[in-house]
């Protein structure tokens, strides 16, 4: 066996069956119940949990196809997808928390895996028995967990809160607690998903600083996440899931385009046919359009000339009030801008009648710089919880038209390119 | 650059990769993961530690408890039962008859209630991380040790008290200590997978545990079942459990060899039959919990 290959996995497949009644659990009432209708049978088949048997539904859904790639010692392996591409299923199959239904892989070394901070963490047990019970259950020896007791405290910085009851944490203390611990992990090869986006961006960066030491030390590092810029920096390659399949395995940056242009619509205005309008039964998108001045329909914007993008929607639940936000995304994922709609003055958290309104939101000239954006479009209402968000959903290029630039040569750097006040005078 | 390829040679070395090699495939390499109970043992100790941990914290009675329990039911069953109700003895004193049986059943429908829901209530620990997931529901019937062993001290300064002095049969009680722990297991473990299927068996267990109570030989003796029907009576595991018990601390008992053997073989089968249970429907528990 080459000595320097650290994970190989082979054909993973994983398959789920959904039935209607798979999603609430039975009731021993009802397999009771069943029982007297073909006694022998459904008693047999309930206990050996084919709960698909007794609903009469059988779909199957396969998380995962034919999985195959290999890892080798010391890299940092990033993947990526949009949810339910598979991501968080072949973690968990690469953490023996669920069995493949096809296929095999093979870890050479000692495995750590983080599918969430503070794991076990228990609210009436102190933060010093915290880190002993939840080092265990991560899979730290008590000898390795008292070896780096002082470190793990000094790097969440609760020494003086060691000993009194999680529960009497703030949040913020009880995640660095939590991520301390699995940070003082050592395996050969870790496994993490996501939790680093915790914090505030202080301890982000010394998160972020102490994965960094990990992967020089050599270890091998699984890396799941949406952060694609934190992907960038972080790993030297790459792996792309859609759908369950492995669709691209490479150097990052160029699994990280494939991923932008897969997810990124080239289209500057998206409509719905009525039956596939995204709605959240208060309101309804009907469409997305990039206009210019002159209320066109463009698909690519002059830097110095606004821009407008208007989202056409209908209100079908009497009353209720409707916000939008504009998220603005480079090519390189990095977000440009945040943009409510929250001063908007006459219809913004004001209950609206039924009808099609018209939202726009003028992104004025000279701001942007050059290049390709994507934006992501979120509508909420009053109640956060039911807003639909638009991921991507229209792009468009922004080109050079040379009226900033006058006569001034060479490319202009930065993510934006605003037209500033400059002003001279002589002094004598 | 030189030097991180050296530090990564080092690591390789000092940990000797091809040493840990784990190998995932869609069966299981040893059923009930046997090949990791014995890596993740002192995960098992933690989780009973912080069960007693947990318990001692929250109540000033959790302390207490451990004696209380055994004590106030002793006193209500042996006025109830003993006093009013006349219940037989076997010639022994009616609370210490009791409180014999009343050690190894308090073990079994603490174990069995605990256990019974232990799979779903840490069901967040099965799908985030990877440990034997026998160990869940066994830390609960092992936390009950704890238990027996205070509550042992308890009987033996209740029966001097009435002058009942131990004497070498007690050198038994390690063997029954594993009868008990085999019956409670095989039990705990059988309906702690049912419950994950079932969600209503957490709620269908304390009525069980109190019907099982009545089953068994805890406020009377087995000599009040008619005769036809005692080696049907001794298919319960917990009849040979604690008229062996019994036996050991009192020295009589009316308990058969043939229903000793039918309680043994029906624990053997329980506990078998169990295992082979938990470790079919094991590989559905990330999925379900």
């Amino acid at each position: 066996m080459d000595n320097d290959v650290a994970i190989v996995a082979e054909g993973i497949s994983k398959k789920y069956k959904i039935g209607a009644k798979q999603l609430a659990s039975p009731t021993m009432r009802d397999l009771i119940a069943d029982a007297c209708i073909a006694p022998f049978k459904k008693i047999k088949s309930a206990i050996k949990g084919e709960h698909a048997v007794i609903s009469g539904l059988e779909k199957t859904l396969w998380a995962l196809q034919e999985i195959s790639f290999e890892v080798k010692v010391g890299e940092v392996l990033g993947i990526v997808g949009h949810n339910g591409s598979g991501k968080s299923t072949l973690l968990k199959i690469l953490s023996k928390i669920t069995r493949p239904t096809h296929g095999q892989a093979t870890l050479y070394g000692r495995l750590g895996s983080l599918l969430e901070v503070g794991t076990g963490f228990h609210p009436d047990l102190t933060g010093r028995e915290n880190i002993f019970l939840n080092g265990a259950i991560l899979g730290m020896k008590r000898k390795e967990i008292i070896r780096q007791f002082d470190e793990i405290v000094a790097f969440a910085e609760i020494d003086q809160f060691i000993d009194t009851p999680v529960k009497f944490y703030s949040s913020g203390m009880y995640i660095r607690l939590a991520f301390a611990v699995a940070a003082h992990l050592e395996p050969e090869i870790l496994i993490v998903d996501e939790v680093l986006a915790v914090g505030d961006s202080r301890f982000q960066k010394k998160c972020l600083g102490k994965m960094e030491n990990i992967a020089k030390q050599g270890r091998t590092v699984l890396f799941v996440s949406h952060n694609l810029p934190s992907v960038r920096n972080f790993c030297s390659k790459a792996l792309l899931l859609q759908e369950g399949r492995l669709i691209a395995h490479g150097p990052t940056d160029a699994v990280l385009k494939e991923y932008l242009q897969s997810t990124t619509s080239f289209s500057a205005i998206k409509t719905w046919s009525p039956h596939e309008c995204p709605s959240n039964g208060s309101f309804r998108f009907l469409s997305i359009r990039l206009l210019d001045t002159l209320q066109q329909e463009i698909s690519s914007v002059h830097l110095s000339e606004d821009a407008t993008i208007e989202i056409e929607y209908e209100v079908v639940k009497e009353g209720v009030h409707v916000g939008f936000s504009l998220i603005l995304f480079d090519i390189d994922g990095n977000c440009i801008f945040s943009s409510p709609n929250n001063h908007e003055p006459h219809y913004y958290g004001k209950p609206l009648k039924s009808g099609i309104y018209r939202s726009k939101c003028c992104i004025h000239g000279d701001l942007l710089n050059e290049g390709r954006y994507t934006a992501t479009i979120v509508g909420f209402c009053a109640n956060r919880s039911d807003s639909i968000t638009l991921d991507r959903i229209i792009s468009f290029e922004a080109v050079d038209d040379g009226v900033l630039k006058g006569d001034f040569y060479g490319k202009f750097g930065g993510i934006v390119r605003p037209k500033l006040l400059w002003k001279t005078e002589r002094k004598g | 650059m030189a030097i991180e390829k050296n530090i990564k040679k080092n690591v390789c070395e000092e940990r000797s990769c091809s040493s840990h090699v784990l190998k995932i495939q869609s069966d299981l390499s040893t059923p009930l993961h046997l090949h990791d109970l014995w890596a993740y043992r002192e995960l098992f100790f933690f989780l009973i530690w912080r069960d007693l941990k947990i318990r001692y914290k929250q109540t000033v009675l959790g302390v207490l408890w451990v004696i209380l329990q055994p004590i106030c039911t002793m006193l209500v069953f042996s006025l109830f039962f003993g006093k009013f109700a006349h219940l037989p003895s076997d010639g022994q004193i009616y609370p210490v008859f009791v409180l014999t049986a009343l050690l190894p059943w308090l073990f079994f429908s603490n174990g069995l209630t605990t256990a019974g829901n232990s799979l779903v209530g840490d069901g967040n620990l099965i799908k985030k991380v990877y440990f034997p997931r026998i160990f869940i529901p066994l830390a609960k019937v092992f936390g009950g040790l704890v238990d027996f062993a205070i509550g042992l001290f308890l009987l033996i300064a209740i029966a001097l008290f009435y002058g009942i002095f131990p004497t070498t049969r007690w050198l038994l009680i390690p063997f029954e200590l594993i009868f008990i722990l085999a019956a409670t297991t095989g039990i705990s473990i059988f309906f702690a997978t049912l419950n994950v299927l079932f969600r209503d068996v957490k709620h269908i267990l304390p009525f069980l545990v109190q019907i099982w109570l009545f089953v068994s030989p805890v406020v009377y003796p087995p000599s009040l079942i008619p005769e036809q029907g005692r080696l049907l009576y001794a298919l319960n595991p917990m009849v040979g459990v604690i008229e062996c018990f019994r036996w050991i601390i009192l020295g009589t008992t009316t308990l058969t060899l043939g229903m000793l053997c039918v309680s043994l073989i029906m624990t053997v089968v329980i506990f078998v039959a169990s295992l082979l249970y938990f470790n079919s429907i094991e590989e559905h528990f990330a999925d379900v919990v």
